[in-house]
């Protein structure tokens, strides 16, 4: 290579360099997504990706508030069994085809229909969907479905081609093609998604960049050491323990959000003959006096290192959907042990299966010891993950400290965990009264009506302690301080609208 | 030699069959349901009969491995239920990260073990001695992971010179790959470099000792023709067939340097599919890194036959 050509390659890759770090965005997330079809999707970091790839009927806002994205409003019928949908004019897939609501009675029924499909029961309520013109659609349900809006600012409302989705069948998430502001360029496994900038998307104003890079990295630290060095610009889920380290550097920012998930621990009261077998299935005062012991605050201040909210119910007390009727009870050591003694086991021993991750290791052995005051004899089993979900689907367990992710509508959290035999009731909660009045919740238009029947079922958990709250943990997001228009959005998704660099 | 290749050749086939068995049986110990484990979050009882189905996760084990093994013999190493891909892409496309990774670790694991064994040998009990060893008790005590790390901190975070992680591939950007590479090579190389240090050290000391080296130098031979030329050619028959053995494990073992360093390869594909149980992906992995290995061991006993000329008789 001669001297000219040497610097020539130079020049080109400094002016690549900078052109690359001015326009694409590089995004660190904490595990690798699964397949990329909203359909099949299951994980919550792939919905994380979903957000700048597919848009969806509805979105939500830094509040939980249902705000439009595809669908520019809604109407109930009268007696709440459809929902009528004005959709966005002028709004094309990645592949040119146009959005319309044939494209909507196409995507649901294929959320609906499709093998294997993970929205089948989100939208199990929706029993057809008509094409009343080309700008508005209605969806026809059985009864009345409170969390059907919430559902749809989710993967059940996001819209795929048609047209793509036919051609490519089941394989379809190898290469996605929808409508939001970024399309599919490429997808290496475990490596890295890349996106770039869809130019007829509705709303590209709202974009900055040409380019977004999704790479999973797993190690927390590694994940922080990338965005300290410069290679990533934003990274989710940082570890609570490197708040401190990075308060003091001014080149990065910090954000917290309180999740719509929860972190608690599951008791088998009813899932198996397992139940019976411990006093802690068997007798709700051992219960009682199980939650008596704990000091949630102390949990979170050691396991989380105070990142996180203390909370009893399935949503947190910041949340519009939160029972007041039951406050967080206090630790009462004293009045723990006379439960104990009344219900004639002074020292109740039982095995606290955890997943092998660390915060979930770290909450075990606090439980532990604090449960050890009052006389309980706790046997912490790490467990890994599959392995842990599957001995609790089985019955085949105490108690399980298990997380949840969460869901925009309080039915996410509640529905599936404490309605007889659902597939989440890995307590084996099951009680008439309280089935019923999830059901009504689920029926219930009137918000207030809704959140009166919230608080009846509250009170029937609070006493019979299927799941024992513990905390809902914050969203952890690091960033280049010179990034933006940040949306902090609860559910934990980041939004690339509005992102830029200053 | 031809009726050796032969003898070696015919007990691949029976060693494959012994291992894809043993792949498959030790699957099915795994705890864990893997149509539960597929479901994702929701645990939809719909999508895990489907799962069931699809996977025939109904059937008796042996019909499970007739299933894969007839795939297998065709060619079809079946799909990643995760990604929606099929295996054989999925190796194609790590295995070249990860044999870069391993080839480029054993290099640095050759040039700082071997080198620094003789060195030892030769100089026997100096400071010398001392210092190889040293550096070889440290190569064996650090950890990947901690080691890993602390490197990104300082060539990363601190210095700026190299990349935190990730990958880039070498027909991109050469510059960009061995940035990249270096660190994980480096410290992957590591513990396997004390591993040759030592091995080498003990071969040479021995052959050192021997008549013929103490012949050689009654010749008058230089000390330079006598140890290289005379010595290390024996010493290295058991170092070669550690090099082969470690080749393999390297290729075997690169899961945590992987994960440290996100680095897309082998490793990092088989234990996300076993966390994620998914089955096909473990399964191809899995028979494809023991053919390798049993073909490295072939080469290895070929290799003797290359170096000792004992052997060819």
């Amino acid at each position: 290579m001669n001297s000219a050509t040497r610097w020539l390659a130079v020049a080109s890759l400094v002016a690549s360099a900078a052109g690359a770090s001015a326009q694409t965005l590089r995004v660190g997330l904490a595990e690798d997504p699964d397949v990329l079809d909203p359909t099949l999707a299951r994980t919550f970091v792939g919905r994380i990706v979903f957000n700048s790839l597919c848009d969806k009927l509805f979105d939500l806002d830094e509040k939980l508030n249902i705000v439009p994205q595809l669908a520019t409003s809604y109407a109930w019928s009268g007696d709440h069994k459809a929902l009528t949908l004005k959709l966005r004019q002028g709004v094309t897939f990645h592949d040119g085809e146009k959005f319309d609501a044939a494209a909507v009675k196409f995507n649901l029924e294929r959320h609906k229909n499709m093998q294997g499909s993970n929205r089948r029961g989100e939208l199990a309520p929706v029993t057809s969907v008509d094409v009343v013109d080309a700008q508005t659609v209605r969806l026809n349900l059985a009864a009345p479905f409170a969390p059907l809006l919430a559902v749809l600012t989710d993967r059940a409302g996001m819209m795929v081609s048609p047209k793509a989705a036919q051609a490519a069948g089941a394989h379809f998430g190898a290469k996605p093609v929808c409508s939001g502001p970024f399309r599919f360029v490429e997808r290496v496994a475990q490596d890295r998604i890349v996106l770039e900038r869809y130019p007829n998307y509705w709303n590209k104003g709202a974009i900055h960049f040409d380019r977004v890079v999704y790479q999973p990295i797993v190690d927390a630290s590694v994940r922080l050491a990338n965005l300290r060095s410069g290679q990533l610009d934003f990274i989710e889920r940082m570890a609570a323990s490197d708040v401190p380290g990075l308060k003091g550097d001014n080149r990065f920012k910090i954000s917290r959000i309180v999740e719509i998930g929860y972190q608690g621990i599951t008791i088998n009261i009813g899932k198996s003959d397992q139940a019976q077998k411990n006093p802690l299935g068997r007798d709700p005062r051992v219960r009682e006096a199980f939650e008596l012991s704990l000091d949630r605050a102390a949990i979170v201040q050691v396991a989380m290192d105070g990142e996180a909210e203390v909370g009893n119910q399935w949503v947190a007390p910041n949340n519009p959907w939160y029972a007041k009727n039951v406050p967080i009870p206090k630790r009462d050591v004293a009045k723990a042990k006379a439960l104990l003694a009344a219900a004639g086991v002074p020292n109740p021993s039982f095995t606290l299966m955890t997943p092998t991750t660390s915060d979930a290791q770290k909450i075990a052995q606090v439980v532990q010891a604090m449960a050890k005051e009052t006389g309980f004899e706790v046997k912490v089993q790490a467990t890994e993950f599959s392995t842990s979900l599957d001995l609790a689907d089985k019955g085949q367990y105490d108690a399980y400290v298990l997380a949840w992710s969460g869901r925009a509508d309080p039915d996410g959290n509640l529905f599936s965990f404490h309605a007889c035999k659902q597939p989440l009731n890995y307590a084996g909660y099951c009680k008439p009264e309280v089935d019923e009045l999830i059901n009504r919740s689920r029926a219930a238009t009137d918000p207030a009506a809704r959140l009166k029947l919230f608080e009846q079922i509250e009170a029937h958990v609070a006493q019979d302690r299927p799941i024992v709250y513990l905390f809902h943990r914050h969203w952890l997001w690091a960033y280049n301080s010179k990034l933006s228009g940040l949306r902090t959005v609860p559910d934990g998704l980041v939004r690339v609208q509005d992102l830029k660099f200053n | 030699m031809f009726k050796f290749l032969v003898q070696r050749l015919a007990t691949i086939i029976p060693t494959l069959f012994f291992v894809s068995i043993l792949i498959f049986g030790l699957q099915q110990l795994l705890p864990g349901d893997p149509a539960t484990a597929l479901a994702g979050e929701d645990h939809d009882p719909n999508v895990i009969a489907y799962l069931r189905a699809k996977f025939h996760l109904d059937e008796p084990v042996y019909m499970r491995y007739f299933y894969w093994a007839r795939g297998v013999l065709h060619g079809d190493l079946g799909e990643s239920v995760r990604i929606q891909k099929p295996v054989t892409d999925l190796i194609l496309e790590k295995l070249p990260v990860t044999v870069q990774l391993a080839s480029m670790a054993i290099v640095i694991a050759i040039v700082f073990g071997v080198s620094a064994g003789i060195l030892s040998a030769v100089k026997k009990d100096t400071a010398w001695d001392y210092a190889a060893n040293v550096f070889a008790l440290w190569g064996l005590s650090t950890p990947n992971f901690w080691l890993g790390i602390l490197l990104i901190m300082l060539f990363a975070v601190k210095l700026g010179w190299l990349p935190a992680s990730g990958y880039v591939s070498p027909f991109e950007d050469l510059k960009g790959n061995l940035a990249a590479m270096i660190m994980p090579a480096f410290v992957l190389g590591n513990s396997f470099a004390a591993v040759l240090m030592r091995h080498t050290r003990s071969a040479m000391l021995q052959v050192l000792s021997a008549d013929y080296v103490r012949t050689a130098r009654a010749k008058g031979l230089e000390e330079r023709v006598v140890v290289l030329k005379h010595a290390l050619r024996n010493a290295l028959v058991p170092v070669i067939t550690l090099g082969a053995l470690g080749f393999g494990e390297l290729l075997g073992g690169t899961v945590l340097t992987e994960t440290v360093f996100s680095i897309p390869g082998f490793g990092k594909l088989i234990v996300d599919a076993v966390f994620n149980r998914d089955y096909s992906v473990v399964q191809g992995v899995v028979l494809f890194t023991a053919t390798v290995y049993i073909t490295l061991n072939l080469l290895a006993d070929l290799a003797y036959f290359l170096v000792n000329p004992r052997m060819r008789g």
